[in-house]
C-alpha cells in the first residue's frame, strides 16, 4: 500500500482551516471543497490535525516493521580541531546524558584523530559511560572519506540507537554522507530533542523556513536515528573529575583510512574571532554604522564584552569587511546569549539568523526600524554616540 | 568540461509572513524563487564554463512549476534544464531527494563538476549535496569559496570553515557544495532571456530515471514529519530613553548577569 492522502468529500464542509493550516501551500478550494495538490504535499499531517470534521484521511506506509531491538546507547560524536574537542560536544554530552537517561542506556563519546590519547580524560570527565576512539594519522584532521568510512565501520559494527553531531561545517559534511551510506534518517539543525519513552523514539524539533515554523521529526523505522544540532541552545555537560569511562581502541585495516580529497592547507584568518556560532556575545554593524572604518568601535566594544563581530549582508556587499562575519539568511545563523545590533535595520533575511538570541539589544536612530520588533531592548538614538558610550560602561564594570 | 548544476525552487522567504489570527504562514501571493545559494552554484557553473569550455545542464526535483526556475537559470547562462517531477517524489526527505537527484544525475550521463548552493532556505538542511555525492560515490568538497584552478583532472579550492578556510585538493568528477563568498551573481542579459523563452526543457519521471520506488517519496524517506507548529513570534521589548551616559548605565546593569 503506498501512502496517501484524500478528502471525504461528503464530511469536507469548506471551512478552509486547512488551507490556512498547511505550511506548504497545498491545498485550495474548489466548489466549496478543499483540494489537495500532491506535487506541494509531504504529508505532514497539518490538515489532519487541523480539521475538525475529519474530513481528511492520511494513510503513512508503514513499511515492513524491523526487529529495531540490537540498535542501543546514545552516540555523540565529538569534534576536534587541532586535537582541541569543539564545545558543542560538550554540550551535546550534556543532552544526549538526558536522553540516554531516559532509553536507560549508556551515553558514548566518539573521537576521531590522531595522538588523542589525552582527550579520554576530558571526555569521561564530561559524563560518557563508554568512548570510542580511532587513532590514526589519517584523521589528523577533518576529511570526508576517511571520517565517512570509520564512522560508518563504526556504526555497522557496534550499532548505535541514537547518534549526535553539531551543526557545524564538519558535522553537517560528515553526518549527511554516513546517513546516506547506512540508509538512517538524518534531522539537520536541531534546537530541541527529547524522547518518547513508550515508542524509544527520538524527537527531533528544528526550525523551517527561516525559523517561521517548527517542526518534530521522528525516525520510525530506521536506526540509527541521527541529528545534527545547533551551538548554543542544549547546556554544556557538568565536569565530574575523576567519572571512569570504558575505553574502546579502534584500529581497521590501511584502505578505511584512504582519501580522494587532499588537504593541502588550512588558513586560520588572523582577524579577531569570527566564530560566531560559538560566540556568547555578537556585536553587529549595520549600514547605519555609515562608514567601513567605523567598524573600529563595534570591534573595540566586541572585545570589551569578550565576543564576536557580526555584520549585516549590506555592510559585507559593500566590501566594509570580511563575508565571514555576516549574519542573516545567506550568512550564519546564530543564538548567542547577547546579540548587540548597531545600526541594523533588520531586514527579514537579517531577522531569520539572529532572532532566536535569547536577549537582543538594538540601537538604530529609525525607531520605525524592523529590528526593535524583535529587540529586548531598544535604543533610539546615534550608534556613534551610543556604542563608544556603551563600550565605557562595559568597561567601567568588567574593570578593564 | 560538463557541469551539473542542482537548484531547488523556494518560497521567497521575504514574503513569508505570519498570519496574526492563525498563527500560520501566509501563502497566498508568496512568490516562488530559486534557492538563494542556488544562484552562486549557477553562476559558479557558468564561469567554470566561460574559464574552462564545455556545458552546464541545470536539474531541479519539483513541481511542474519548477519549469520557470530552470528557465531563469538557462537565462543566467546555463545551457540545458531537466526538471525531474513525479507525484511519487510527495513526501521526499533528504535521503530520497538526493537518491533522486543522484539518479537523474546517472542518467544525464558523463559529468566532471556537480555544483550545489550549501543549503536551501526553506529546510536548511545542507544535507543534500553531501547525500548526493555519497549516492554517486564521488568525492565533495562542501561550503566551498573559491574554485582556484582545475588542471590534470584535480580541482584545487578553499573550504570555508568556521575559522578560516582549507585549501583543498579533489579529484573530479566530483561535487561542491557553494557559499554566497564564492562570486556575485550577474543578472540575466537579453539574449539569455531569449534563449530562454525558447528554450525546450526536458522532464523526467521516476521511471525515466529508473528510481527504485522504496528508495523516492514518502516510502524512500527515513524521517517523517510529525508536527508543525508556530513559534510564538518574538515580541518587542522595552524601549530604553533618555541621556546616552544614563541609557549606557541603565542597559548595562540590564545585562550584567549576561555579560560576567
Amino acid at each position: 500500500m503506498d501512502s496517501s492522502i484524500t478528502i471525504i468529500l461528503d464530511k469536507c464542509t469548506g471551512c478552509t482551516l486547512c488551507v490556512k493550516k498547511c505550511p506548504f501551500g497545498a491545498i485550495h478550494m474548489a466548489n466549496r471543497k478543499a483540494v489537495i495538490d500532491m506535487a506541494k504535499c509531504t504529508l505532514c499531517g497539518a490538515c489532519v490535525e487541523a480539521c475538525k470534521f475529519k474530513a481528511i484521511e492520511l494513510n503513512k506506509e508503514a513499511g515492513e516493521k524491523k526487529d529495531l531491538s540490537a540498535y542501543k546507547d546514545v552516540w555523540v560524536f565529538c569534534e576536534q580541531k587541532k586535537g582541541v574537542i569543539q564545545s558543542i560536544s560538550f554540550e551535546l554530552l550534556g543532552e544526549g546524558k538526558k536522553l540516554a537517561k531516559k532509553l536507560g542506556v549508556k551515553l558514548c563519546a566518539v573521537i576521531l584523530g590522531h595522538n588523542i590519547e589525552s582527550k579520554i580524560e576530558e571526555l569521561s570527565s564530561r559524563g560518557a559511560d563508554k568512548i570510542y576512539i580511532v587513532d590514526h594519522q589519517a584523521l589528523k584532521d577533518y576529511q570526508d572519506d576517511p571520517y565517512t568510512e570509520v564512522l560508518t565501520k563504526l556504526v555497522e559494527e557496534h550499532k548505535p540507537e541514537i547518534i549526535l553531531c553539531g551543526a557545524t561545517t564538519i558535522g553537517r559534511s560528515l553526518v549527511s554522507r554516513v546517513a546516506v551510506r547506512i540508509n538512517a534518517g538524518l534531522t539537520a539543525d536541531c534546537t530541541g530533542l527529547d524522547i518518547d519513552e513508550k515508542e524509544r523514539l527520538l524527537l527531533q524539533t528544528r526550525p523551517a523556513f527561516g525559523g517561521n515554523i517548527m517542526a518534530t521529526i521522528i525516525t520510525p523505522n530506521h536506526r540509527p536515528q541521527m541529528a545534527t544540532v545547533r551551538h548554543k541552545v542544549m547546556k554544556e555537560a557538568d565536569i565530574h573529575k575523576g567519572h571512569k569511562a570504558e575505553v574502546i581502541r579502534k584500529t581497521y585495516p590501511e584502505s578505511v583510512f584512504k582519501t580522494r580529497t587532499t588537504l593541502l592547507d588550512i588558513v586560520e584568518e588572523i582577524e579577531e574571532t569570527v566564530n560566531l556560532a560559538e560566540a556568547d556575545i555578537i556585536v553587529t554593524g549595520g549600514r547605519g554604522i555609515g562608514a567601513p572604518e567605523n567598524f573600529a568601535m563595534i570591534k573595540e566594544l566586541a572585545k570589551v564584552v569578550n565576543g564576536a563581530v557580526g555584520a549585516s549582508r549590506a555592510t559585507v556587499d559593500a566590501g566594509w569587511i570580511p563575508y565571514s562575519h555576516q549574519v542573516g539568511q545567506t550568512g550564519k545563523t546564530v543564538c548567542p546569549k547577547l546579540y548587540i545590533a548597531c545600526g541594523v535595520s533588520g531586514q527579514i533575511q537579517h531577522l531569520i539568523g539572529m532572532q532566536s538570541s535569547k536577549v537582543i539589544v538594538a540601537i538604530n536612530k529609525d525607531p520605525d526600524a524592523p529590528i526593535f520588533k524583535v529587540a529586548t531592548y531598544g535604543i533610539v538614538g546615534d550608534v556613534h554616540d551610543i556604542v563608544p558610550a556603551l563600550t565605557k560602561e562595559f568597561k567601567r564594570i568588567l574593570k578593564k | 568540461m560538463n557541469i551539473i548544476v542542482c537548484i531547488k525552487q523556494v518560497p521567497n522567504t521575504t514574503d513569508v509572513k505570519i498570519d496574526p489570527v492563525t498563527n500560520t504562514l501566509i501563502r497566498d501571493g508568496v512568490e516562488s524563487v530559486i534557492n538563494p545559494f542556488d544562484t552562486y552554484a549557477i553562476e559558479e557553473g557558468v564561469r567554470l564554463k566561460e574559464r574552462f569550455g564545455g556545458k552546464v545542464t541545470v536539474v531541479t526535483m519539483g513541481p511542474p512549476q519548477a519549469e520557470n526556475a530552470l528557465k531563469e537559470a538557462i537565462s543566467l547562462g546555463c545551457d540545458e534544464g531537466i526538471l525531474v517531477s513525479d507525484r511519487k517524489f510527495a513526501g521526499s526527505d533528504t535521503w530520497a531527494t538526493s537518491y533522486t537527484l543522484s539518479m537523474a544525475i546517472k542518467k544525464i550521463g558523463a559529468f566532471d563538476i556537480v555544483i550545489c548552493g550549501k543549503q536551501a532556505s526553506d529546510g536548511d538542511t545542507a544535507q543534500v549535496g553531501p547525500g548526493i555525492s555519497t549516492h554517486l560515490n564521488i568525492p565533495q568538497v562542501t561550503y566551498v569559496k573559491k574554485v582556484e584552478d582545475i588542471k590534470d583532472n584535480k580541482a584545487k579550492v578553499e573550504r570555508m570553515m568556521e575559522e578560516g578556510y582549507d585549501i583543498v585538493e579533489t579529484p573530479i568528477p566530483c561535487l561542491f557544495t557553494v557559499v554566497k563568498e564564492i562570486n556575485s551573481p550577474r543578472l540575466p542579459s537579453l539574449k539569455g532571456m531569449m534563449r530562454a523563452k525558447s528554450a525546450k526543457i526536458t522532464k523526467w519521471t521516476a521511471d525515466d530515471i529508473k528510481a527504485d520506488p522504496k528508495s523516492i517519496g514518502l516510502d524512500g524517506s527515513p524521517t517523517r514529519v510529525v508536527k508543525i507548529f508556530t513559534p510564538p513570534p518574538r515580541k518587542g521589548g522595552e524601549m530604553l530613553k533618555g541621556e546616552t551616559a544614563d541609557i549606557a548605565r541603565e542597559i548595562v546593569e540590564l545585562l550584567k548577569d549576561v555579560v560576567i
